[in-house]
C-alpha cells in the first residue's frame, strides 16, 4: 500500500508536527510570565506595587471624598476601616488605617487585593505604602492595625469626586506560601 | 493488491454502475468490528459525519431549550442555573462536537480522493482521532449530571467562574482535553496526507481550492488546540492543586485566562470558516460552470486570515481595561481581516459572473452562505471598532453576528457539501424537491431566529441570561418561532439523506456536470472502498 520510503517520510513528519503541538501547549504557559512582565513594564495593573509619585503640588481647590470598603472571602477574619471615608486634596498625602482581626483557631496567611470604583480610578489612587504590598500572617486571635499611604493624583478627572478604594482578604492557600506579594500581574 | 484493484481505481464510468460489494477487493469487515476497527478513510469520515450530526442535534435541543426559556419574560420553564448550562454546552457541543467532526469528516472523506492518495497517511491514528470524540462528547453530556449541575460558566470557560465551579467543570475540562488530542491529531495527519501522499502531478498549486483551505486549518489546529489545553490545565491545576494561574490572591490573574483562551479563540473561528469556505469554493464553480476565479489569490487569502487570526485576539475583550494603544492596534489588526476576506467574496461572485449558473441544492446552499456569512462578516466589522464595542459587547448583536458565520457560514456550507458530495459517496441522488425545500425552511427560519437579534443586541439585551425586559418580548417571541422551525427543519434533512442512501435514484459517475476534480472524473459513484492503491495517471 504505502511504500516504505514514503512511510518513513510520513512519520517524520509527524513526530516534527507532534513536537510543534508539544511546544505550543509550552507556549501557553509561557504566556503567564510574558503577561506579568508586560503588565508590570507598562504599569497597566500594578494593584500590589508600591507607586512612586512625581507631581506633589497639592490642589487646595477641588475636594474628592475617598470611601473605604473592607470584605474577607472565606476566612474567619475581621477587616474594618477605621474611618468610613476621608475628604482629601488631590495630591495631598493622607494616610488611614484599617483593623484586622484573625477569630479562627489557626494561625493563616491572608492576602487583600484592591479594587477601585469608578472602574478606571485604580490610576489616580497612588499607594505608597499599603499593607496589600505583602502577605499578612495572623496567629489564632491576633488583631492589628495596617496602615494604607496614599495620594489622589491631580488628573483625576474634575468630573469624579468620589473615590471608593475596596479591599478584600484572600486566604493564600498552604500549598502556595512563597508566592511573592510584589509582583501580581 | 490484486490487479482487480488497480482495474478499478482507473475504473471510469463504464464502472459506475455497480455497487462496490460486488468487488471481491472490497473485503470490508462487517459488524461493528468493521466501524470500530476501520483505518479506512471513508468509513471514518462517515463516522465523522454522522457522530457530528448527532452532536448536532444534541446541541440543536439544547438550543431550543434556551429559546423556550426565552419565548417570554420570567421564568418559565428551566431554572437559571440550567439555563446557564444549557448555553454552555450548546456552545462546546455545537463547536467542538458538531462543526468541527463535520468537517474532519469531508476531510477524511475528499482529500485522499482529491489529490489521488490511496488513504490517509495513517490509518491507525485516523481511527483514534476519531473514536476519541465519543467518550468526550459522553463527559460533555455526564457533565449536566454532576453534582449541582452542569458548568454554567460560559463555552468560553473564563476564570474566576471556573476555579469556583462544581465537579461538572472537571469533567468538561478531561473533555476539552480529549477533543483537543484528537483535533490534533486528525491535523497531523491531514497535514501529513497533503504534503507527502499526493499523486505525481499532483502540485501543491493544482490541488482542489478544498484541500489547501484544510492544509492551512490542519496548521491552524496544530499551532492553537495546544493553547487552549494548556488555559483548560491551568485551571484544573488551580482548582485541584494549589496553582494561582487565575487567582489573584495568590498573585494570578483572571484577565490572563482571556489572554490565552482567546489566543486560542480567534483561530477557531477560521479553524470553523476555512474548511467551509473551502466547500464553497468546490460547489460554486460546478454550478456556475467555469472554473473558480482567482485561484492562487484564494489560497494567498486563506493563508493571510490564518496568518492574522493569531495576532487579533483581543479584540474578544475590549471591555477588559486594556490601554487605548493596545485597543487601537487590535482594532486595526481585526478590521484588516475584512481585506483576504473581501478577496475571497469578490471571487466566488466573480466565479458565477457569466457563468451557466443552474440552482441545485448544493448551490442554494452555497449563494446562502454566500449572503449571509458577507452579512455576519460585516457585523463582526461593527464589532471590530473599539468604541462600538463597548456598547454592544455581550449583547445579543454579538449573538446575531456569530450564528451568521457559524450557522448560515460554516453549516450552510456544510450542507452544501453534503448535497454536493451524497452522490459520490452512497452513488444515489438525493431527492432534489426535497433538499429545495430544506435550504428554503432552513434560510427563512434562520432569519427569523437570528435577524431580530440584532436589534435586541442593539437595544441592550445582554447574551447568557434567562430572564429579559419586558420591551425585548417581541423579538424574543419571534426569534423563539425561528428556532424551532429552523429546528424541524433539520429533521427533513436527515429525512432526505436517510432517503437518499436507502433508496434514491442512481447517480452517475460526474453527477455534476461542471465538477472538475479527481473524485468525479477519475472514480465511479459511489466511490469504490478503495480508491487509487495506484495512483492516477494526471496530465
Amino acid at each position: 500500500m504505502i511504500p516504505v520510503a514514503l512511510k518513513r517520510i510520513n512519520r517524520q513528519m509527524c513526530v516534527r508536527l507532534s513536537f510543534f503541538a508539544l511546544l505550543m501547549f509550552g507556549f501557553g504557559y509561557a504566556m503567564v510570565p510574558y503577561y506579568k512582565k508586560f503588565c508590570e513594564v507598562t504599569g497597566i495593573n500594578n494593584l500590589l506595587q508600591r507607586d512612586t509619585v512625581v507631581n506633589t503640588q497639592v490642589d487646595k481647590s477641588r475636594w474628592v471624598t475617598l470611601e473605604f470598603d473592607a470584605n474577607v472571602h472565606g476566612m474567619p477574619w475581621q477587616f474594618a476601616p477605621v474611618q468610613r471615608s476621608v475628604r482629601v486634596h488631590p495630591g495631598e498625602m493622607t494616610q488611614v488605617a484599617f483593623d484586622i482581626k484573625n477569630n479562627g483557631n489557626n494561625t493563616l496567611v491572608g492576602q487583600a487585593i484592591p479594587s477601585y470604583g469608578p472602574k478606571h480610578s485604580a490610576a489616580f489612587v497612588k499607594k505608597l505604602e499599603c499593607f496589600c504590598f505583602k502577605q499578612q500572617v495572623l496567629a489564632a486571635g491576633e488583631s492589628r492595625q495596617m496602615p494604607v499611604q496614599f495620594v489622589v493624583d491631580g488628573s483625576l478627572p474634575a468630573s469624579v469626586t468620589t473615590l471608593t478604594l475596596s479591599y478584600t482578604f484572600f486566604e493564600v492557600p498552604a500549598a502556595d506560601k512563597k508566592v511573592t506579594s510584589g509582583s501580581a500581574g | 493488491m490484486s490487479t482487480a484493484t488497480h482495474d478499478h481505481a482507473h475504473g471510469h464510468s463504464q464502472d459506475g454502475g455497480h455497487a462496490h460489494d460486488d468487488h471481491a477487493h472490497d473485503h470490508k469487515p462487517y459488524g461493528m468490528m468493521r466501524w470500530l476497527g476501520s483505518t479506512n478513510h471513508k468509513d471514518i469520515g462517515t463516522m465523522y459525519l454522522w457522530f457530528s450530526f448527532s452532536m448536532f442535534l444534541v446541541g440543536g435541543v439544547m438550543a431550543l431549550i434556551i429559546r423556550a426559556e426565552l419565548f417570554q419574560p420570567g421564568l418559565q420553564i428551566v431554572r437559571p442555573e440550567f439555563f446557564n448550562s444549557m448555553t454552555t454546552y450548546h456552545g462546546l457541543i455545537m463547536v467542538f462536537g458538531a462543526i468541527m467532526p463535520a468537517f474532519v469528516g469531508f476531510a477524511n472523506w475528499l482529500i485522499p480522493m482529491q489529490i489521488g492518495a490511496p488513504d490517509m497517511a495513517f490509518p491507525r491514528m485516523n481511527n483514534l482521532s476519531f473514536w476519541l470524540l465519543p467518550p468526550a462528547a459522553m463527559l460533555l453530556i455526564a457533565a449536566q449530571f454532576a453534582p449541582g449541575g452542569g458548568a454554567g460558566v460560559g463555552w468560553t470557560m473564563y476564570a474566576p467562574l471556573t476555579t469556583q465551579a462544581g465537579p461538572a467543570m472537571d469533567l468538561t475540562i478531561f473533555a476539552v482535553h480529549i477533543l483537543g488530542m484528537s483535533s490534533i491529531m486528525g491535523s497531523i495527519n491531514i497535514i501529513t496526507t497533503v504534503l507527502n501522499m499526493r499523486a505525481p502531478g499532483m502540485t501543491l498549486m493544482k490541488m482542489p481550492l478544498f484541500c489547501w483551505t484544510w492544509l492551512i486549518t490542519a496548521y491552524l489546529l496544530v499551532a492553537s488546540m495546544p493553547v487552549l489545553a494548556g488555559a483548560v490545565t491551568m485551571t484544573l491545576t488551580d482548582r485541584h492543586f494549589g496553582t494561582n494561574f487565575f487567582n489573584a490572591a495568590g498573585g494570578g490573574d483572571p484577565v490572563l485566562y482571556q489572554h490565552i483562551f482567546w489566543f486560542f479563540g480567534h483561530p477557531e473561528v477560521y479553524i470553523i470558516a476555512i474548511p467551509a469556505f473551502g466547500v464553497v469554493s468546490q460547489v460554486i464553480p460546478a454550478f456556475s460552470r467555469k472554473p473558480l476565479f482567482g485561484y492562487a489569490s484564494m489560497v494567498y487569502a486563506t493563508a493571510s486570515i490564518a496568518i492574522l487570526s493569531f495576532m487579533v485576539w483581543a479584540h474578544h475583550m475590549y471591555t477588559v481595561g486594556m490601554p487605548v494603544e493596545t485597543q487601537l492596534y487590535f482594532m486595526y489588526a481585526t478590521t484588516l481581516i475584512a481585506i483576504p476576506t473581501g478577496v475571497k467574496v469578490f471571487n466566488w461572485v466573480a466565479t458565477m459572473w457569466k457563468g451557466s449558473l443552474t440552482f441545485e441544492t448544493p448551490m442554494l446552499f452555497a449563494l446562502g452562505f454566500l449572503f449571509l456569512f458577507s452579512l455576519g462578516g460585516f457585523t463582526g466589522l461593527v464589532l471590530s471598532i473599539t468604541p462600538v464595542d463597548v456598547q454592544i459587547h455581550d449583547t445579543y448583536y454579538v449573538v446575531a453576528h456569530f450564528h451568521y458565520v457559524m450557522v448560515a457560514g460554516a453549516l450552510f456550507s456544510a450542507f452544501a457539501g453534503i448535497y454536493f458530495w451524497l452522490p459520490k459517496w452512497t452513488g444515489r441522488m438525493y431527492n432534489e424537491t426535497l433538499g429545495k425545500w430544506h435550504f428554503w425552511l432552513s434560510l427563512i427560519f434562520f432569519n427569523v431566529t437570528f435577524f431580530v437579534q440584532h436589534f435586541l443586541g442593539l437595544a441592550g439585551m445582554p447574551r447568557r441570561v434567562p430572564d429579559y425586559a419586558l420591551q425585548f418580548a417581541e423579538f424574543n417571541a419571534i426569534s423563539t418561532i425561528g428556532a424551532f422551525g429552523f429546528g424541524i427543519s433539520q429533521l427533513l434533512f436527515l429525512y432526505v439523506v436517510v432517503k437518499c442512501i436507502t433508496g434514491g435514484e442512481k447517480a452517475e459517475q460526474k453527477q455534476w456536470e461542471g465538477a472538475d476534480s479527481l473524485e468525479w472524473t477519475h472514480l465511479p459513484s459511489p466511490a469504490p472502498y478503495h480508491s487509487f492503491s495506484t495512483p492516477p495517471a494526471l496530465k
